[in-house]
């Protein structure tokens, strides 16, 4: 019999700080058996060897924040069978989305000494805004461990199984005593999606959302919690303004409490 | 070959283009030009966009300092935390407790080892051995790279242990941790960072045998240097050349420029060049600071107590990571966590300034703060800015005295040699918004 060719697999950055394809690195237990199942076609900051494509799997790091940029994903989406964003960045245009509330636009030609030097857009925005995207995996960072589940199931031809609850809910199963009711520490737990194993909670400190929101949150009845323990609006918008800024319900939870 | 190239050739016209650098943390390229036998022009492009922390991070308060800032490098986030801790805690004059200071030394600990396992084996050593990758290298050579990638999960697993996660880790704050581990926690790790030691000896051992250009150039070291420690988080900023300051006139004493080809700013000395910041620059400076094993260990690969040849980098990344084993093992054997985990933090208005050693080298940070807290300004200068000049220098330098190889060689040696700097281009232009400032 044949053997079946290996699929190929392509690593891509846009604007980011390269945390989340250093997570394919981190995986040091798995990391030579997944290069034994795929072969590792494009990824830069592993390999100066380069195939051409098209590639079986790409996983796009980082947000559009460049002219250039803004081409070049359709170019990798034209080379891609299965697109997938990894992280906050590519999937709600990450920390570097702050400037969409900014105005950048207006500060480019004032502030850039040559700006036919430097392209920048006033915007960042998620690898979606731009082509399709077959499948967003959330974190910022990544959890190395959903990232495994989602280069597994694309290499056996399935969708990725990860769960797509709250925060507040795996506190609930780590036996993480609330850190809002206990001890009145603000927390997006409730309205902010798994991934990271409700990590800051068990720390003793509040979630601060780096794995975006979850399907349709309950962020003005957050909003009532956050404001009986101590936090003014603005402090709250500020909250929501921050590593996923750009995702549509921390988007319009920022301008609810930026407006109130 | 054909002749026209051959002619070319012969002419001594050429151009060495690598249009994406590989196994480097961020977006890079490089455009060598040769004329009539002589460099013309080296260019190290840098086209990672800029992100503008600088700029989105005023108005915030200064606790998101160390959470956002860690955002500019997945690689060293540790650094960004522990800069950005330091500086505030010296603008509201806090001084952590004994604790925090050990916990946060062993935090580092645990950066420096995953961070120059990293490079050692899976970025820089596939060079000297001809490999394209540390997964090619894999090939041929499984036990080796195994040995590396278990070394690089063992201080993952220190970052993870006092930090919560071994990218943007959480528990570091200003005044301290948000949870300090128990001792027990941290005993669990010593098995493991025991082999670590041995391994980190093999390493240097393993490195030291490679082949090394015979490349050197005058460079001036810059580093911090403390009383009696290696240098991780304190200290004052020296240099070869006589340098030696606060941290706090670090500013006065460097400057950027920015220049054209680039999304990131270049360094230099007031009045002076550029110069070099790093693991060669910290041991050159420090290596009567070292632990006895880590000391013995540069002996046996005949280091020196200075280094100038940046393609033995790899040596004293293997060197820096023995010590850095050794002493998370100091620091674990006399660790009791403090309750509190954090000082209480009084904010006022002032400026606060402060330099660590990230893996790649001095990472500066300040920031001038409200009376509530508020950042009101900040300025980060990352440690591959401060070295982007000295890299194009180096090029030159090595590409006109090694014309009679051949492009392809030529092109893969200069790769190399941008390699030795463990270049973090993610790190290096996240802050063009200050050079927009000033205009």
């Amino acid at each position: 019999m044949k053997p079946r060719r290996k699929p190929t697999l392509a690593v891509w950055k846009f604007a980011s700080c390269d945390g989340c394809q250093l997570s394919i690195l981190d995986c040091e237990d798995e990391l030579l058996a997944v290069a034994g199942v795929v072969d590792v076609a494009n990824f830069p900051e592993a390999s100066r060897a380069v195939k051409r494509g098209p590639y079986d799997l790409s996983l796009v790091e980082g947000s559009i924040t460049t002219p250039h940029d803004a081409e070049r994903i359709h170019q990798i989406r034209r080379a891609s069978r299965v697109l997938v964003t990894i992280g906050a960045c590519a999937t709600s245009g990450g920390l570097q989305a702050l400037r969409n509330f900014a105005n950048v636009a207006e500060w480019i030609p004032v502030v850039y000494a040559s700006p036919e030097v430097i392209h920048t857009l006033g915007t960042s925005t998620p690898i979606s805004a731009h082509v399709k995207v077959d499948y967003e995996l959330r974190g910022c960072p990544v959890d190395k461990k959903q990232l495994l589940e989602v280069v597994n199931a694309f290499v056996l031809g399935r969708r990725p199984v990860l769960p797509s609850h709250s925060v507040c809910l795996d506190c609930k199963a780590r036996g993480t005593a609330c850190v809002t009711v206990a001890r009145g520490v603000p927390c997006l737990g409730p309205v902010t999606h798994t991934g990271c194993g409700a990590l800051c909670p068990a720390y003793g400190r509040g979630c601060f959302g780096c794995f975006g929101p979850i399907k349709e949150p309950a962020t003005p009845a957050l909003g009532e919690v956050l404001r009986r323990h101590g936090w003014s609006d603005a402090r709250i918008a500020q909250a929501y303004r921050a590593y996923n800024a750009g995702a549509g319900a921390f988007r319009q939870a920022g301008d609810v409490h930026e407006r109130a | 070959m054909s002749e026209r190239k051959q002619a070319v050739l012969e002419r001594g016209n050429r151009t060495v283009r690598v249009p994406v650098l590989a196994r480097v943390e961020g977006e890079g390229g490089l455009h060598i030009r040769v004329k009539d036998g002589k460099v013309a022009q080296v260019r190290l492009d840098i086209f990672e966009p800029p992100r503008f922390f600088e700029a989105f991070m005023r108005g915030r308060p200064y606790s998101d300092a160390p959470d956002f800032t860690a955002r500019i490098c997945g690689i060293c986030p540790v650094a960004y935390q522990m800069s950005a801790v330091h500086a505030i805690e010296r603008a509201f004059g806090i001084t952590p407790e004994p604790a925090v200071r050990a916990l946060r030394r062993l935090l580092y600990c645990g950066e420096w080892i995953e961070s120059h396992a990293l490079h050692v084996y899976m970025l820089h050593a596939p060079d000297f051995l001809g490999y394209e990758s540390g997964l090619h290298l894999a090939k041929d050579h499984g036990e080796i790279v195994a040995r590396g990638l278990r070394l690089k999960k063992i201080g993952n697993s220190l970052v993870t242990c006092v930090g919560g996660r071994e990218i943007h880790p959480i528990s570091a704050k200003v005044g301290g941790f948000w949870r300090m581990p128990p001792r027990a926690e941290l005993l669990r790790l010593v098995e493991d960072l025991k082999w670590a030691r041995d391994a980190a000896i093999e390493t240097v051992r393993w490195v030291a045998g490679f082949e090394f250009p015979d490349f050197e150039r005058d460079y001036e070291f810059v580093a911090l240097r403390h009383p009696d420690e290696y240098p991780l988080c304190e200290g004052r900023v020296v240099s070869s050349a006589g340098i030696d300051i606060d941290p706090a006139d670090y500013e006065r004493t460097f400057v950027e420029e920015h220049v054209h080809h680039s999304n990131a700013l270049h360094s230099h000395i007031v009045g002076r060049a550029g110069y070099f910041v790093g693991p060669l620059a910290r041991y050159s400076l420090n290596a009567d600071r070292l632990s006895p094993i880590a000391k013995q260990a540069a002996t046996e690969a005949k280091l020196g107590t200075e280094c100038r040849n940046p393609f033995r980098s790899i040596i004293v990344r293997a060197v820096e990571t023995v010590w850095a084993v050794d002493e998370a093992l100091r620091i674990i054997e006399s660790y009791e966590p403090c309750d509190p985990p954090a000082a209480p933090v009084a904010p006022h208005a002032g400026r606060g300034c402060a330099v660590t050693e990230a893996p790649r080298g001095i990472l500066y940070h300040r920031y001038d703060l409200a009376p509530d807290g508020t950042i009101e300004a900040s300025r980060i200068v990352p440690p591959t800015a401060q070295n982007l000049g000295t890299v194009e220098r180096d090029l030159a330098a090595f590409v006109g005295s090694n014309l009679s190889l051949d492009t392809e060689k030529l092109t893969w040696k200069c790769e190399q040699a941008v390699r030795n700097y463990d270049p973090c281009i993610s790190c290096a232009t996240h802050f063009l918004k200050l050079d927009l400032r000033r205009e």
